[in-house]
Protein backbone atom coordinates (compact mmCIF):
# COMPACT_ATOMS: atom_id res chain seq x y z
CA UNK A 1 0.00 0.00 0.00
CA UNK A 2 1.47 3.33 -1.02
CA UNK A 3 1.53 6.26 1.37
CA UNK A 4 2.57 9.92 1.42
CA UNK A 5 6.16 10.09 2.57
CA UNK A 6 6.74 13.06 4.87
CA UNK A 7 10.40 14.02 5.34
CA UNK A 8 11.19 15.66 8.69
CA UNK A 9 14.55 16.74 10.20
CA UNK A 10 15.86 13.82 12.19
CA UNK A 11 17.14 15.59 15.29
CA UNK A 12 17.35 18.67 17.43
CA UNK A 13 15.13 21.70 17.85
CA UNK A 14 14.01 21.64 14.23
CA UNK A 15 12.59 18.13 14.73
CA UNK A 16 10.91 19.03 18.04
CA UNK A 17 9.37 22.23 16.63
CA UNK A 18 8.14 20.31 13.58
CA UNK A 19 6.54 17.68 15.81
CA UNK A 20 4.89 20.50 17.83
CA UNK A 21 3.61 22.23 14.68
CA UNK A 22 1.93 19.03 13.45
CA UNK A 23 0.63 18.23 16.96
CA UNK A 24 -1.09 21.63 17.14
CA UNK A 25 -2.96 20.53 14.01
CA UNK A 26 -4.01 17.18 15.42
CA UNK A 27 -1.30 15.05 13.82
CA UNK A 28 1.08 13.23 16.09
CA UNK A 29 4.53 12.52 14.70
CA UNK A 30 6.79 10.41 16.85
CA UNK A 31 9.99 8.51 16.72
CA UNK A 32 9.75 4.80 17.30
CA UNK A 33 12.17 2.12 18.40
CA UNK A 34 15.29 2.96 20.34
CA UNK A 35 16.46 6.53 20.88
CA UNK A 36 19.16 6.10 18.22
CA UNK A 37 16.95 4.49 15.58
CA UNK A 38 15.72 6.79 12.78
CA UNK A 39 12.21 5.37 12.53
CA UNK A 40 8.94 7.16 13.03
CA UNK A 41 5.17 6.90 13.02
CA UNK A 42 2.24 9.19 12.25
CA UNK A 43 -1.05 9.19 14.16
CA UNK A 44 -4.17 11.19 13.41
CA UNK A 45 -4.19 11.02 9.62
CA UNK A 46 -4.36 8.18 7.11
CA UNK A 47 -1.68 7.05 4.70
CA UNK A 48 1.14 9.29 5.81
CA UNK A 49 4.53 7.79 6.57
CA UNK A 50 7.29 9.57 8.48
CA UNK A 51 10.82 9.66 7.02
CA UNK A 52 13.52 11.11 9.29
CA UNK A 53 16.29 12.82 7.33
CA UNK A 54 19.04 15.38 7.73
CA UNK A 55 17.46 18.82 7.10
CA UNK A 56 20.13 19.54 4.49
CA UNK A 57 19.15 16.48 2.45
CA UNK A 58 15.41 17.18 2.39
CA UNK A 59 15.59 19.60 -0.62
CA UNK A 60 17.41 16.98 -2.69
CA UNK A 61 14.96 14.21 -1.70
CA UNK A 62 11.99 16.43 -2.61
CA UNK A 63 13.57 17.30 -5.97
CA UNK A 64 14.19 13.62 -6.69
CA UNK A 65 10.59 12.79 -5.76
CA UNK A 66 11.69 10.21 -3.17
CA UNK A 67 9.57 11.99 -0.55
CA UNK A 68 6.20 13.69 -1.19
CA UNK A 69 6.34 16.30 1.55
CA UNK A 70 9.26 17.72 3.46
CA UNK A 71 10.08 20.22 6.19
CA UNK A 72 13.23 22.25 5.68
CA UNK A 73 14.52 25.82 5.64
CA UNK A 74 13.28 28.00 2.77
CA UNK A 75 16.91 29.12 2.30
CA UNK A 76 18.10 25.55 1.67
CA UNK A 77 15.48 24.93 -1.02
CA UNK A 78 16.35 28.18 -2.80
CA UNK A 79 20.07 27.60 -2.61
CA UNK A 80 20.32 23.89 -3.35
CA UNK A 81 17.68 23.55 -6.08
CA UNK A 82 18.09 25.24 -9.47
CA UNK A 83 14.72 26.55 -10.67
CA UNK A 84 13.16 25.43 -7.36
CA UNK A 85 9.57 26.53 -8.12
CA UNK A 86 9.41 23.91 -10.88
CA UNK A 87 10.47 21.17 -8.44
CA UNK A 88 8.65 21.94 -5.20
CA UNK A 89 5.61 23.85 -4.02
CA UNK A 90 5.72 25.94 -0.86
CA UNK A 91 2.72 24.75 1.19
CA UNK A 92 3.14 26.60 4.48
CA UNK A 93 5.69 28.71 6.31
CA UNK A 94 5.79 27.17 9.80
CA UNK A 95 6.76 30.14 11.94
CA UNK A 96 9.98 28.81 13.47
CA UNK A 97 13.59 28.26 12.50
CA UNK A 98 13.89 31.93 11.55
CA UNK A 99 17.25 33.00 10.16
CA UNK A 100 18.32 35.73 7.78
CA UNK A 101 20.86 35.28 5.03
CA UNK A 102 22.77 38.57 5.06
CA UNK A 103 25.92 40.23 3.75
CA UNK A 104 28.32 41.43 6.44
CA UNK A 105 31.54 43.44 6.21
CA UNK A 106 34.15 44.41 8.81
CA UNK A 107 32.62 46.78 11.39
CA UNK A 108 35.71 48.98 10.96
CA UNK A 109 34.68 49.84 7.38
CA UNK A 110 32.99 53.13 8.32
CA UNK A 111 32.53 54.01 4.64
CA UNK A 112 30.55 50.88 3.77
CA UNK A 113 26.93 50.68 4.90
CA UNK A 114 25.00 49.81 1.72
CA UNK A 115 25.38 47.64 -1.39
CA UNK A 116 26.25 50.79 -3.32
CA UNK A 117 29.17 51.32 -0.92
CA UNK A 118 30.20 47.67 -1.20
CA UNK A 119 30.26 47.95 -5.01
CA UNK A 120 32.44 51.07 -4.92
CA UNK A 121 34.77 49.54 -2.32
CA UNK A 122 35.03 46.33 -4.38
CA UNK A 123 36.05 48.30 -7.45
CA UNK A 124 38.82 50.18 -5.60
CA UNK A 125 39.86 46.96 -3.82
CA UNK A 126 40.32 45.11 -7.10
CA UNK A 127 42.45 47.93 -8.50
CA UNK A 128 44.60 47.98 -5.33
CA UNK A 129 44.97 44.24 -4.73
CA UNK A 130 44.73 42.72 -8.21
CA UNK A 131 41.85 40.41 -7.37
CA UNK A 132 38.16 40.77 -6.81
CA UNK A 133 36.70 41.41 -3.37
CA UNK A 134 36.11 37.95 -1.87
CA UNK A 135 32.84 37.05 -0.19
CA UNK A 136 32.89 33.84 1.86
CA UNK A 137 29.69 31.81 1.90
CA UNK A 138 28.16 28.40 1.53
CA UNK A 139 25.01 29.83 -0.10
CA UNK A 140 26.50 30.21 -3.57
CA UNK A 141 23.36 30.34 -5.68
CA UNK A 142 21.38 32.73 -3.45
CA UNK A 143 24.30 35.13 -3.01
CA UNK A 144 25.29 35.10 -6.66
CA UNK A 145 21.73 35.70 -7.85
CA UNK A 146 21.25 38.50 -5.32
CA UNK A 147 24.46 40.38 -6.17
CA UNK A 148 23.87 39.96 -9.91
CA UNK A 149 20.29 41.24 -9.59
CA UNK A 150 21.53 44.22 -7.58
CA UNK A 151 24.16 45.04 -10.22
CA UNK A 152 27.22 44.70 -7.99
CA UNK A 153 30.58 44.13 -9.73
CA UNK A 154 34.15 43.15 -8.88
CA UNK A 155 33.35 40.46 -6.30
CA UNK A 156 33.94 36.74 -6.19
CA UNK A 157 32.65 33.98 -3.97
CA UNK A 158 34.93 31.80 -1.89
CA UNK A 159 33.47 28.64 -0.45
CA UNK A 160 33.17 28.46 3.33
CA UNK A 161 31.31 25.54 4.86
CA UNK A 162 31.74 26.65 8.47
CA UNK A 163 33.23 29.29 10.80
CA UNK A 164 32.51 31.74 7.99
CA UNK A 165 32.60 34.72 10.37
CA UNK A 166 36.30 34.05 10.93
CA UNK A 167 37.34 34.27 7.28
CA UNK A 168 37.80 38.05 7.23
CA UNK A 169 40.16 38.07 10.19
CA UNK A 170 42.00 35.12 8.65
CA UNK A 171 42.43 37.09 5.41
CA UNK A 172 40.70 34.50 3.24
CA UNK A 173 37.77 36.84 2.47
CA UNK A 174 36.89 40.54 2.71
CA UNK A 175 33.18 40.06 3.43
CA UNK A 176 30.80 37.22 4.22
CA UNK A 177 27.28 36.10 3.35
CA UNK A 178 25.85 33.87 6.05
CA UNK A 179 22.82 32.98 8.12
CA UNK A 180 22.28 34.92 11.32
CA UNK A 181 19.47 35.01 13.83
CA UNK A 182 20.65 37.23 16.68
CA UNK A 183 23.79 38.75 15.14
CA UNK A 184 25.87 37.76 18.21
CA UNK A 185 28.49 35.80 16.28
CA UNK A 186 28.86 38.59 13.75
CA UNK A 187 29.47 41.18 16.47
CA UNK A 188 31.92 38.90 18.26
CA UNK A 189 33.88 38.66 15.00
CA UNK A 190 33.85 42.44 14.43
CA UNK A 191 31.46 42.29 11.48
CA UNK A 192 28.38 44.39 10.67
CA UNK A 193 25.39 43.74 8.41
CA UNK A 194 24.88 45.97 5.36
CA UNK A 195 21.70 47.99 5.82
CA UNK A 196 20.29 46.71 2.50
CA UNK A 197 22.15 43.39 2.60
CA UNK A 198 19.25 41.07 3.46
CA UNK A 199 19.29 38.31 0.83
CA UNK A 200 16.58 36.04 2.19
CA UNK A 201 14.51 35.72 5.37
CA UNK A 202 14.40 32.02 5.97
CA UNK A 203 12.09 29.91 8.12
CA UNK A 204 11.12 26.26 8.40
CA UNK A 205 8.63 25.56 5.62
CA UNK A 206 6.46 22.63 4.56
CA UNK A 207 7.15 21.83 0.90
CA UNK A 208 5.38 19.44 -1.49
CA UNK A 209 7.37 17.74 -4.22
CA UNK A 210 6.21 18.28 -7.81
CA UNK A 211 8.42 15.38 -8.88
CA UNK A 212 7.01 12.66 -6.60
CA UNK A 213 4.45 10.14 -7.80
CA UNK A 214 1.16 11.32 -6.30
CA UNK A 215 -0.96 8.81 -8.26
CA UNK A 216 -3.53 7.25 -5.94
CA UNK A 217 -2.57 9.66 -3.14
CA UNK A 218 -4.85 12.55 -4.10
CA UNK A 219 -7.42 11.76 -1.39
CA UNK A 220 -4.90 11.34 1.46
CA UNK A 221 -3.19 14.55 0.30
CA UNK A 222 -6.48 16.47 0.34
CA UNK A 223 -7.31 15.06 3.79
CA UNK A 224 -3.88 15.98 5.16
CA UNK A 225 -4.02 19.50 3.73
CA UNK A 226 -7.50 20.01 5.17
CA UNK A 227 -6.34 18.76 8.58
CA UNK A 228 -3.31 21.06 8.52
CA UNK A 229 -5.39 24.01 7.31
CA UNK A 230 -2.72 25.10 4.81
CA UNK B 1 15.36 20.25 -32.13
CA UNK B 2 17.49 19.59 -35.20
CA UNK B 3 19.62 16.46 -35.28
CA UNK B 4 23.33 16.79 -34.62
CA UNK B 5 24.37 15.71 -38.14
CA UNK B 6 21.99 18.31 -39.65
CA UNK B 7 23.33 21.05 -37.33
CA UNK B 8 26.93 20.09 -38.16
CA UNK B 9 26.14 20.15 -41.87
CA UNK B 10 24.81 23.71 -41.57
CA UNK B 11 27.78 24.65 -39.38
CA UNK B 12 30.14 23.38 -42.10
CA UNK B 13 28.20 25.36 -44.71
CA UNK B 14 28.57 28.55 -42.64
CA UNK B 15 32.24 27.84 -41.99
CA UNK B 16 32.76 27.40 -45.73
CA UNK B 17 31.19 30.80 -46.36
CA UNK B 18 33.46 32.38 -43.72
CA UNK B 19 36.52 30.78 -45.33
CA UNK B 20 35.46 32.11 -48.74
CA UNK B 21 35.09 35.56 -47.14
CA UNK B 22 38.82 35.38 -46.41
CA UNK B 23 38.96 34.09 -42.83
CA UNK B 24 41.50 31.57 -41.53
CA UNK B 25 40.03 28.73 -39.48
CA UNK B 26 41.07 28.42 -35.84
CA UNK B 27 40.30 25.45 -33.58
CA UNK B 28 40.67 26.44 -29.91
CA UNK B 29 40.71 23.71 -27.25
CA UNK B 30 37.46 22.77 -25.57
CA UNK B 31 39.18 22.85 -22.17
CA UNK B 32 40.11 26.45 -21.42
CA UNK B 33 41.99 27.76 -18.34
CA UNK B 34 39.34 29.05 -15.94
CA UNK B 35 41.46 31.86 -14.56
CA UNK B 36 41.33 34.14 -17.62
CA UNK B 37 37.58 33.71 -18.00
CA UNK B 38 36.94 34.25 -14.29
CA UNK B 39 39.14 37.32 -14.23
CA UNK B 40 37.25 38.71 -17.21
CA UNK B 41 33.67 37.86 -16.34
CA UNK B 42 33.68 37.21 -12.60
CA UNK B 43 31.08 35.06 -10.97
CA UNK B 44 28.70 35.41 -13.94
CA UNK B 45 30.80 32.95 -15.88
CA UNK B 46 31.04 30.52 -12.96
CA UNK B 47 27.25 30.34 -12.97
CA UNK B 48 27.15 29.78 -16.72
CA UNK B 49 30.17 27.64 -17.54
CA UNK B 50 31.11 24.12 -16.53
CA UNK B 51 34.10 24.26 -14.26
CA UNK B 52 36.31 21.22 -13.89
CA UNK B 53 39.81 20.66 -12.65
CA UNK B 54 42.97 19.09 -13.89
CA UNK B 55 45.67 17.86 -11.48
CA UNK B 56 48.40 19.70 -13.42
CA UNK B 57 46.63 22.60 -15.15
CA UNK B 58 44.33 23.55 -12.28
CA UNK B 59 40.81 24.86 -12.71
CA UNK B 60 39.53 24.52 -16.28
CA UNK B 61 36.30 25.42 -18.05
CA UNK B 62 34.49 23.77 -20.90
CA UNK B 63 34.68 26.47 -23.60
CA UNK B 64 31.71 28.82 -22.97
CA UNK B 65 32.55 30.87 -26.08
CA UNK B 66 35.22 31.19 -28.75
CA UNK B 67 35.91 34.90 -28.56
CA UNK B 68 38.39 34.79 -25.66
CA UNK B 69 40.64 32.01 -27.06
CA UNK B 70 40.51 33.59 -30.55
CA UNK B 71 41.57 36.98 -29.16
CA UNK B 72 44.30 35.36 -27.06
CA UNK B 73 45.65 33.49 -30.08
CA UNK B 74 45.65 36.66 -32.16
CA UNK B 75 47.29 38.79 -29.46
CA UNK B 76 49.98 36.14 -29.03
CA UNK B 77 51.28 36.75 -32.51
CA UNK B 78 48.70 37.06 -35.26
CA UNK B 79 49.51 39.20 -38.32
CA UNK B 80 47.37 42.25 -39.08
CA UNK B 81 44.79 42.68 -40.37
CA UNK B 82 43.34 39.26 -39.62
CA UNK B 83 40.07 37.42 -40.17
CA UNK B 84 39.32 34.24 -38.24
CA UNK B 85 36.51 31.73 -38.34
CA UNK B 86 35.62 28.68 -36.27
CA UNK B 87 32.89 26.13 -35.74
CA UNK B 88 32.36 23.90 -32.75
CA UNK B 89 30.54 23.24 -29.50
CA UNK B 90 30.16 25.69 -26.65
CA UNK B 91 28.90 24.60 -23.25
CA UNK B 92 26.57 26.54 -20.95
CA UNK B 93 25.17 25.62 -17.58
CA UNK B 94 21.47 26.39 -17.37
CA UNK B 95 19.81 27.30 -14.09
CA UNK B 96 16.34 27.18 -15.53
CA UNK B 97 14.48 24.56 -17.51
CA UNK B 98 13.22 25.14 -21.04
CA UNK B 99 13.61 23.74 -24.54
CA UNK B 100 15.49 26.83 -25.71
CA UNK B 101 18.11 26.52 -22.97
CA UNK B 102 20.63 24.16 -24.47
CA UNK B 103 23.61 22.94 -22.43
CA UNK B 104 25.78 22.38 -25.47
CA UNK B 105 25.36 23.69 -28.97
CA UNK B 106 27.34 24.62 -32.05
CA UNK B 107 28.59 28.08 -32.83
CA UNK B 108 29.98 29.18 -36.17
CA UNK B 109 31.82 32.48 -35.88
CA UNK B 110 33.67 35.11 -37.85
CA UNK B 111 35.99 37.71 -36.28
CA UNK B 112 37.79 40.66 -37.89
CA UNK B 113 40.87 42.34 -36.36
CA UNK B 114 41.50 45.48 -38.38
CA UNK B 115 42.59 48.95 -37.25
CA UNK B 116 42.12 50.71 -40.61
CA UNK B 117 38.38 51.31 -40.79
CA UNK B 118 36.33 49.98 -37.86
CA UNK B 119 32.96 51.00 -39.31
CA UNK B 120 33.72 49.18 -42.56
CA UNK B 121 34.66 46.07 -40.54
CA UNK B 122 31.38 46.35 -38.57
CA UNK B 123 29.46 46.50 -41.85
CA UNK B 124 31.45 43.61 -43.33
CA UNK B 125 30.54 41.26 -40.45
CA UNK B 126 26.90 42.34 -40.35
CA UNK B 127 26.40 42.12 -44.12
CA UNK B 128 28.03 38.68 -44.27
CA UNK B 129 25.69 37.39 -41.54
CA UNK B 130 22.67 39.07 -43.18
CA UNK B 131 23.46 37.37 -46.48
CA UNK B 132 23.92 33.93 -44.89
CA UNK B 133 20.67 34.25 -42.91
CA UNK B 134 18.57 36.08 -45.53
CA UNK B 135 16.42 33.01 -46.34
CA UNK B 136 15.19 32.82 -42.72
CA UNK B 137 13.67 36.34 -42.77
CA UNK B 138 14.89 37.16 -39.25
CA UNK B 139 14.50 40.45 -37.41
CA UNK B 140 17.80 42.25 -37.12
CA UNK B 141 18.50 44.81 -34.43
CA UNK B 142 21.59 46.95 -33.97
CA UNK B 143 22.86 49.13 -31.17
CA UNK B 144 26.02 50.97 -30.24
CA UNK B 145 27.49 50.84 -26.74
CA UNK B 146 30.00 53.47 -27.96
CA UNK B 147 27.18 56.04 -28.11
CA UNK B 148 26.22 55.29 -24.50
CA UNK B 149 29.86 55.55 -23.41
CA UNK B 150 30.24 58.87 -25.22
CA UNK B 151 27.10 60.22 -23.54
CA UNK B 152 28.40 59.24 -20.09
CA UNK B 153 31.86 60.65 -20.80
CA UNK B 154 30.26 63.93 -21.88
CA UNK B 155 28.29 64.54 -18.67
CA UNK B 156 29.42 67.78 -17.05
CA UNK B 157 30.34 66.37 -13.64
CA UNK B 158 33.34 65.10 -11.68
CA UNK B 159 35.43 62.27 -13.16
CA UNK B 160 34.76 59.63 -10.43
CA UNK B 161 31.01 59.87 -11.10
CA UNK B 162 31.55 59.37 -14.83
CA UNK B 163 33.87 56.43 -14.17
CA UNK B 164 31.29 54.81 -11.87
CA UNK B 165 28.52 55.26 -14.46
CA UNK B 166 30.72 53.99 -17.32
CA UNK B 167 31.60 50.91 -15.27
CA UNK B 168 27.91 50.07 -14.85
CA UNK B 169 26.61 50.65 -18.39
CA UNK B 170 26.13 46.85 -18.56
CA UNK B 171 24.23 46.76 -15.25
CA UNK B 172 21.22 49.02 -15.93
CA UNK B 173 19.77 48.78 -12.42
CA UNK B 174 22.93 50.02 -10.71
CA UNK B 175 23.61 52.55 -13.49
CA UNK B 176 20.23 54.25 -13.14
CA UNK B 177 20.41 54.06 -9.34
CA UNK B 178 23.74 55.90 -9.38
CA UNK B 179 22.47 58.45 -11.89
CA UNK B 180 19.51 59.24 -9.62
CA UNK B 181 21.88 59.58 -6.67
CA UNK B 182 24.26 61.92 -8.52
CA UNK B 183 21.30 64.03 -9.61
CA UNK B 184 20.15 64.36 -6.01
CA UNK B 185 16.86 62.62 -6.89
CA UNK B 186 17.51 59.83 -4.36
CA UNK B 187 18.81 61.16 -1.06
CA UNK B 188 22.21 60.26 0.35
CA UNK B 189 21.86 57.38 2.87
CA UNK B 190 21.77 58.56 6.48
CA UNK B 191 24.92 56.73 7.49
CA UNK B 192 26.96 58.52 4.85
CA UNK B 193 25.89 61.98 5.95
CA UNK B 194 26.95 61.15 9.52
CA UNK B 195 30.27 59.74 8.32
CA UNK B 196 31.08 62.86 6.31
CA UNK B 197 30.19 65.26 9.10
CA UNK B 198 31.74 63.36 12.01
CA UNK B 199 34.44 61.21 10.36
CA UNK B 200 35.03 57.53 10.93
CA UNK B 201 34.05 56.43 14.46
CA UNK B 202 36.65 54.77 16.64
CA UNK B 203 35.96 51.46 18.29
CA UNK B 204 35.89 48.46 16.00
CA UNK B 205 39.31 46.82 15.66
CA UNK B 206 40.75 46.80 12.14
CA UNK B 207 40.43 43.40 10.48
CA UNK B 208 40.84 42.13 6.95
CA UNK B 209 42.98 42.82 3.91
CA UNK B 210 41.41 46.16 2.97
CA UNK B 211 43.55 48.82 4.63
CA UNK B 212 42.64 51.97 6.60
CA UNK B 213 44.28 53.96 3.76
CA UNK B 214 41.83 52.45 1.27
CA UNK B 215 38.95 53.52 3.51
CA UNK B 216 40.42 57.01 3.83
CA UNK B 217 40.73 57.25 0.06
CA UNK B 218 37.09 56.30 -0.39
CA UNK B 219 35.96 58.79 2.25
CA UNK B 220 37.86 61.47 0.32
CA UNK B 221 35.99 60.42 -2.84
CA UNK B 222 32.69 60.63 -0.95
CA UNK B 223 33.56 64.11 0.34
CA UNK B 224 34.39 65.30 -3.18
CA UNK B 225 31.13 63.79 -4.37
CA UNK B 226 29.14 65.53 -1.63
CA UNK B 227 30.77 68.85 -2.59
CA UNK B 228 30.06 68.47 -6.32
CA UNK B 229 26.98 69.99 -7.91
CA UNK B 230 24.19 67.54 -8.68
CA UNK B 231 23.86 66.39 -12.29
CA UNK B 232 20.99 68.56 -13.62
CA UNK B 233 17.67 66.74 -13.98
CA UNK B 234 17.53 67.85 -17.66
CA UNK B 235 20.71 65.82 -18.25
CA UNK B 236 19.15 62.80 -16.52
CA UNK B 237 16.10 63.19 -18.76
CA UNK B 238 18.33 63.37 -21.86
CA UNK B 239 20.15 60.20 -20.82
CA UNK B 240 16.87 58.41 -20.02
CA UNK B 241 15.58 59.39 -23.49
CA UNK B 242 18.81 58.13 -25.06
CA UNK B 243 18.69 54.76 -23.31
CA UNK B 244 15.02 54.34 -24.30
CA UNK B 245 15.55 55.24 -27.98
CA UNK B 246 14.24 52.60 -30.39
CA UNK B 247 13.63 53.43 -34.05
CA UNK B 248 14.36 52.32 -37.61
CA UNK B 249 18.14 52.42 -38.05
CA UNK B 250 18.06 54.93 -40.89
CA UNK B 251 16.33 57.45 -38.58
CA UNK B 252 18.72 56.84 -35.67
CA UNK B 253 21.33 59.56 -36.43
CA UNK B 254 18.68 62.29 -36.66
CA UNK B 255 16.83 61.02 -33.58
CA UNK B 256 20.09 60.89 -31.59
CA UNK B 257 21.05 64.41 -32.71
CA UNK B 258 17.62 65.67 -31.66
CA UNK B 259 18.32 64.63 -28.06
CA UNK B 260 20.66 67.61 -27.85
CA UNK B 261 23.47 65.79 -26.01
CA UNK B 262 26.57 67.89 -26.72
CA UNK B 263 29.09 65.02 -26.58
CA UNK B 264 27.34 62.77 -29.07
CA UNK B 265 28.17 64.16 -32.56
CA UNK B 266 31.45 62.20 -33.04
CA UNK B 267 29.74 58.95 -32.02
CA UNK B 268 26.75 59.77 -34.25
CA UNK B 269 29.16 60.39 -37.14
CA UNK B 270 30.60 56.89 -36.61
CA UNK B 271 27.07 55.44 -36.64
CA UNK B 272 26.37 57.30 -39.91
CA UNK B 273 29.57 55.95 -41.49
CA UNK B 274 28.62 52.45 -40.37
CA UNK B 275 25.09 52.74 -41.77
CA UNK B 276 26.48 54.07 -45.07
CA UNK B 277 28.94 51.16 -45.22
CA UNK B 278 26.08 48.74 -44.53
CA UNK B 279 23.91 50.33 -47.25
CA UNK B 280 26.85 50.10 -49.67
CA UNK B 281 26.87 46.36 -48.96
CA UNK B 282 23.21 46.08 -49.85
CA UNK B 283 21.63 46.29 -46.36
CA UNK B 284 18.24 48.01 -46.24
CA UNK B 285 18.73 50.20 -43.15
CA UNK B 286 15.06 51.21 -43.12
CA UNK B 287 14.15 47.59 -42.32
CA UNK B 288 16.71 47.42 -39.51
CA UNK B 289 15.89 48.33 -35.88
CA UNK B 290 18.17 50.55 -33.84
CA UNK B 291 17.89 50.20 -30.06
CA UNK B 292 20.20 52.38 -28.00
CA UNK B 293 20.21 49.92 -25.06
CA UNK B 294 20.77 46.85 -27.25
CA UNK B 295 23.51 44.67 -25.77
CA UNK B 296 23.48 46.32 -22.35
CA UNK B 297 22.43 43.22 -20.47
CA UNK B 298 24.54 40.69 -22.35
CA UNK B 299 28.28 40.10 -22.14
CA UNK B 300 30.16 43.06 -20.79
CA UNK B 301 32.91 42.90 -23.41
CA UNK B 302 30.91 44.52 -26.23
CA UNK B 303 31.81 48.20 -26.17
CA UNK B 304 30.76 49.51 -29.60
CA UNK B 305 28.55 48.23 -32.41
CA UNK B 306 26.26 45.33 -31.37
CA UNK B 307 23.76 43.30 -33.38
CA UNK B 308 21.39 40.35 -33.16
CA UNK B 309 19.32 38.35 -35.62
CA UNK B 310 16.21 36.92 -33.96
CA UNK B 311 13.40 34.61 -35.06
CA UNK B 312 9.72 35.44 -34.60
CA UNK B 313 9.35 33.04 -31.64
CA UNK B 314 10.25 35.14 -28.57
CA UNK B 315 11.16 32.01 -26.58
CA UNK B 316 14.14 31.35 -28.88
CA UNK B 317 17.53 32.87 -28.17
CA UNK B 318 19.06 34.99 -30.97
CA UNK B 319 20.02 32.95 -34.04
CA UNK B 320 23.08 35.16 -34.43
CA UNK B 321 24.70 37.89 -32.38
CA UNK B 322 27.89 39.85 -32.24
CA UNK B 323 29.60 43.14 -31.82
CA UNK B 324 32.74 45.14 -31.32
CA UNK B 325 35.04 44.35 -28.39
CA UNK B 326 38.05 46.66 -28.59
CA UNK B 327 38.47 46.76 -24.79
CA UNK B 328 38.67 42.96 -24.59
CA UNK B 329 41.73 42.96 -26.86
CA UNK B 330 43.28 45.56 -24.53
CA UNK B 331 42.49 43.40 -21.49
CA UNK B 332 43.92 40.22 -23.02
CA UNK B 333 46.69 41.93 -24.98
CA UNK B 334 48.92 42.84 -22.02
CA UNK B 335 49.72 46.30 -23.26
CA UNK B 336 48.69 45.85 -26.86
CA UNK B 337 45.29 46.30 -28.41
CA UNK B 338 43.52 46.13 -31.73
CA UNK B 339 40.00 47.08 -32.80
CA UNK B 340 38.01 43.86 -33.22
CA UNK B 341 34.49 42.92 -34.28
CA UNK B 342 32.82 39.59 -34.81
CA UNK B 343 29.85 37.41 -34.20
CA UNK B 344 28.44 33.91 -34.03
CA UNK B 345 25.61 32.02 -35.70
CA UNK B 346 23.96 29.01 -34.04
CA UNK B 347 23.71 26.30 -36.71
CA UNK B 348 21.25 24.29 -34.59
CA UNK B 349 18.74 27.15 -34.60
CA UNK B 350 19.27 27.69 -38.35
CA UNK B 351 18.50 23.98 -38.85
CA UNK B 352 15.30 24.26 -36.77
CA UNK B 353 14.09 27.27 -38.72
CA UNK B 354 14.95 25.71 -42.08
CA UNK B 355 12.98 22.61 -41.08
CA UNK B 356 9.93 24.75 -40.28
CA UNK B 357 10.07 26.70 -43.54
Amino acid sequence: MSAIKLGVPSKGRLMEKTFDWFAERGIRLRRTGSEREYAGAVDGVEKVELVLLSAGEIPRELAAGRIHLGVTGSDLVRDKLADWPTLVEELAPMGFGHADLIIAVPACWADVDTLEDLDAAAHAFRAAHGHRLRIATKYHRLVREFLTREGIADWQLVDSQGATEGTVKNLTAEAIADITSSGETLRANHLKILSDGLIHSSQATLFASRMADWAGLEAPRAALIAQLGV
Amino acid sequence: MASKPRSSEIGERLLGAFLRAGAAEVTPDILQPAETLLDLYGEDIRARAYVTSDPLRGEMMLRPDFTVPVVEAHMAGGAEPARYCYMGEVFRRQDHRGAARANEYLQAGYEVFDREDPEAADAEVFALFARLLAHLRLTSTIGDIGILRAAVEGIDTIAPRKAALARHIWRPRRFHGLLQRYAGITPVPGGRAALLSAGAPEGAPWIGLRSPEEMAARIAVLRADAAAAPIPTEVVAQLDALFALSCPAEEAPARLSALGIAALPPAIARLERRLAAMAARGIDTSALRFEASHGRTTMEYYDGFVFTFTAADPALPPVASGGRYDALTRFLGQGREIPAVGGVIRPGLVADLEAQA
